[in-house]
């Protein structure tokens, strides 16, 4: 299913330029160039309107780009919308269900509505979709009666009803208490292990950082950066805890370890850039240890994406205007 | 990926009967839909009880009422003509006024939902969701006409001698015949509803608030219907959309008179084509943004 085809390319989305102008005059997207590869994880990141949803709105041939061009599973959107979308489940600004059916005939008319699915499964696939999400238990009741975390599953189950090759959900996890949050995550990396690329838009960082390959930074409407995101979030800074900071910063500097500096027992340095020449971690505490420097902690921070964010816009992660 | 495809091209014309029946039963399950029709049923009850207490008190039934054709001064004689004084009764506003709601909701009120923005990822298509809707409008004219006919010819049989039926034109046919020809003056009334119908989902594609649809929708009905009665304005009556729609009663007589039906159904037909196409237009070009 997610066989990368020499006809369809390599990637599961790319756009070139894609732009948007509200009606308004607000320019939401400005000149985007993505390139999602199959079979990625790829986290969309930007504050609250930054212009995430607008272009999944555009990627699934919901509104217009204002110019620009977008092709999903390698043909040219909204143009071919018939024969890409029954391959592409979607979560687009959260769920939104019809109140007064039950979840399970909400399924049954969302799939009614594809031309594509067969009838004749449709029962067996909307009871396969809830039991995935953990619905079975209130296929019943009215979606109207439904939590908002229920509701965030029902939306996701929809986008379950058939194999996709590419799933694009829209901040899956708003609204959802931790628990809920996890589970969507595990469900995430199930899918994608299956080989499904998954498109995942997001305000928060941390929800990235766990379960995406790939990511790309959104601001202002406009692209930061994108990449796999070990290459995002920049090389780590050691951090050793010990009685005997200034032998520390000795020896480490002797190593090659820059920008080294002691806060009381706390010594943290940046380790070489270029990760071929980077030696084993566990020879710098050797090191440390052979030169009689008493190590009570050792290891590496990670700098996060949202450092990698504040440098890259030289701005906080607040929501844009 | 030419499969997905092919499968679409040829399996689209039955598969829409799915998304139609899923339209249909949709609109049906929502209450306010069961509360219109509850309205419907309710009118002929209410024409038949008033008709009945106003005879036993030993006057006659007054005729005219609702305008049309003197169908009620008929009902007494034979309860069939419930039937035909029913429609008369309902055309003109109740009939018009559900149609109405369930149009203009049809494309706006989803929007307003949020589920237009699900259907049409399934994906629907602009053009068959549209077709879907317009049907599912259609087919609930002819079930709210029905739902008019049926409560009256029970109404009717209920309270009333049933019989042979004298028509209009003065001719006597057998109960058989003109219970027939209720069903076609059912079937003219469901077909006179189909040019509002169609200015409903245009209406409808034009906003993304299912009441401001459905408000827009009734007031241009009232309008339309306070305009076709000013004699001034006679100029352009003839191009309203409910200015032959009493013309059904033209079934009752014998020989049938068709002049003015053919009028109706020529004036519907525009109607369904202008506004048909401008919702098509519309709606295939519009930014989903809900
Ligand atoms: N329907 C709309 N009309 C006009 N402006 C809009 C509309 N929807 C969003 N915007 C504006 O476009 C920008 C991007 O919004 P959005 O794509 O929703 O961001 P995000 O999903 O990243 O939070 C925001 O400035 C927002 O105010
Ligand atoms: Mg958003």
């Amino acid at each position: 299913m997610g066989e990368p085809s020499a006809q369809t390319g390599e990637h599961a989305i790319s756009t070139s330029g894609l732009t948007k102008r509200y009606r308004g005059g607000q320019l939401a997207v400005d000149g985007l160039d993505l390139a999602v590869p199959r079979g990625s994880v790829f986290g969309f990141l930007g504050p609250n309107g930054s212009g995430k949803t607008t272009t999944i709105r555009m990627l699934m041939g919901l509104i217009a780009p204002t110019s620009g061009a977008a092709r999903v599973l390698g043909e040219p959107m909204p143009r071919a919308v018939r024969s890409v979308l029954p391959r592409v489940g979607a979560l687009i600004e959260g769920p939104a269900l019809y109140g007064f059916l039950s979840g399970r005939d909400n399924l049954l008319r969302f799939d009614a509505a594809d031309p594509t699915a067969e009838p004749r499964t449709r029962g067996t696939r909307v009871d396969t979709a809830l039991e995935r999400v953990g619905l079975a238990a209130a296929a019943g009741k009215k979606a109207r009666a439904y939590s908002l975390g229920m509701k965030q599953r029902l939306g996701l189950a929809a986008a379950l009803l058939r194999p996709r090759e590419l799933l694009v959900l829209d901040e899956p996890t708003n609204g959802l208490d931790p628990q809920g949050m996890r589970e969507i995550r595990s469900l995430v990396r199930e899918l994608a292990a299956d080989g499904t690329t998954v498109f995942l838009s997001s305000h928060l960082l941390d929800e990235i950082e766990q379960v995406c390959t790939h990511a790309a930074v959104m601001s202002r409407g406009r692209l930061i950066t994108q990449g796999p995101v070990e290459a995002l979030s920049s090389a780590g800074r050691l951090v050793v805890t010990t009685p005997d900071p200034a032998e520390a910063v000795r020896v480490l500097k002797e190593r090659g370890v820059t920008g080294l500096a002691a806060d009381g027992d706390r010594v943290t340095g940046e380790l070489p850039q270029d990760p071929a020449a980077l030696p084993e971690l566990a020879d710098f505490n050797a090191a440390l240890v052979a030169a009689g420097v008493r190590v009570r902690g050792f290891g590496v921070e990670r700098a996060s994406l949202e450092d990698a964010f504040v440098a890259l816009t030289g701005e906080g992660f607040d929501v844009a205007g | 990926m030419s499969q997905a495809d092919t499968l679409t091209r040829s399996v689209w014309p039955i598969r829409s009967l799915g998304l139609f029946r899923s339209e249909l039963v949709t609109v049906l399950r929502r209450w306010r839909t069961l509360a219109l029709l509850a309205v419907l049923a309710g009118v002929p009850v209410l024409i038949g009880i008033a008709v009945r207490i106003e005879t036993g008190d030993g006057g006659s039934a007054g005729g005219g009422g609702g305008g049309g054709p003197a169908f009620v001064a008929l009902i007494t004689n034979n309860g069939l003509f419930l039937v035909f004084a029913s429609l008369a009764a309902t055309l003109p506003f109740f009939l018009p006024m559900a149609i109405g709601v369930v149009a203009g909701d049809a494309v706006a009120g989803e929007a307003n939902a949020g589920t237009l923005r699900y259907l049409l990822v399934a994906p629907a298509g602009r053009t068959r969701l549209l077709v879907s809707k317009y049907a599912s409008v259609l087919a609930f004219c002819l079930i709210g006409t029905l739902v008019v006919a049926v409560s009256a010819l029970v109404t009717g049989a209920l309270l009333f001698p049933l019989g042979d039926v004298t028509l209009l034109s003065g001719t006597t046919v057998p109960f058989s015949e003109g219970l027939l020809r209720a069903l076609l003056v059912a079937l003219v009334v469901a077909a006179s509803l189909t040019g509002i119908a169609a200015l409903g989902l245009f209406i409808s594609t034009l906003t993304n608030s299912g009441i401001a649809a459905m408000a827009t929708t009734v007031g241009l009905l009232i309008t339309v219907q306070i305009v076709d009665t000013i004699p001034q304005l006679h100029a352009v009556q003839p191009y309203l959309f409910p200015h032959y729609w009493l013309s059904f009663a033209d079934l009752v007589r014998d020989p049938v008179y068709w002049d003015e039906m053919r009028s109706n159904f020529q004036l519907q037909a525009l109607y369904v084509a202008v506004f048909g196409s401008a919702a098509w237009a519309r709606f295939t070009t519009r930014d989903i943004l809900a």
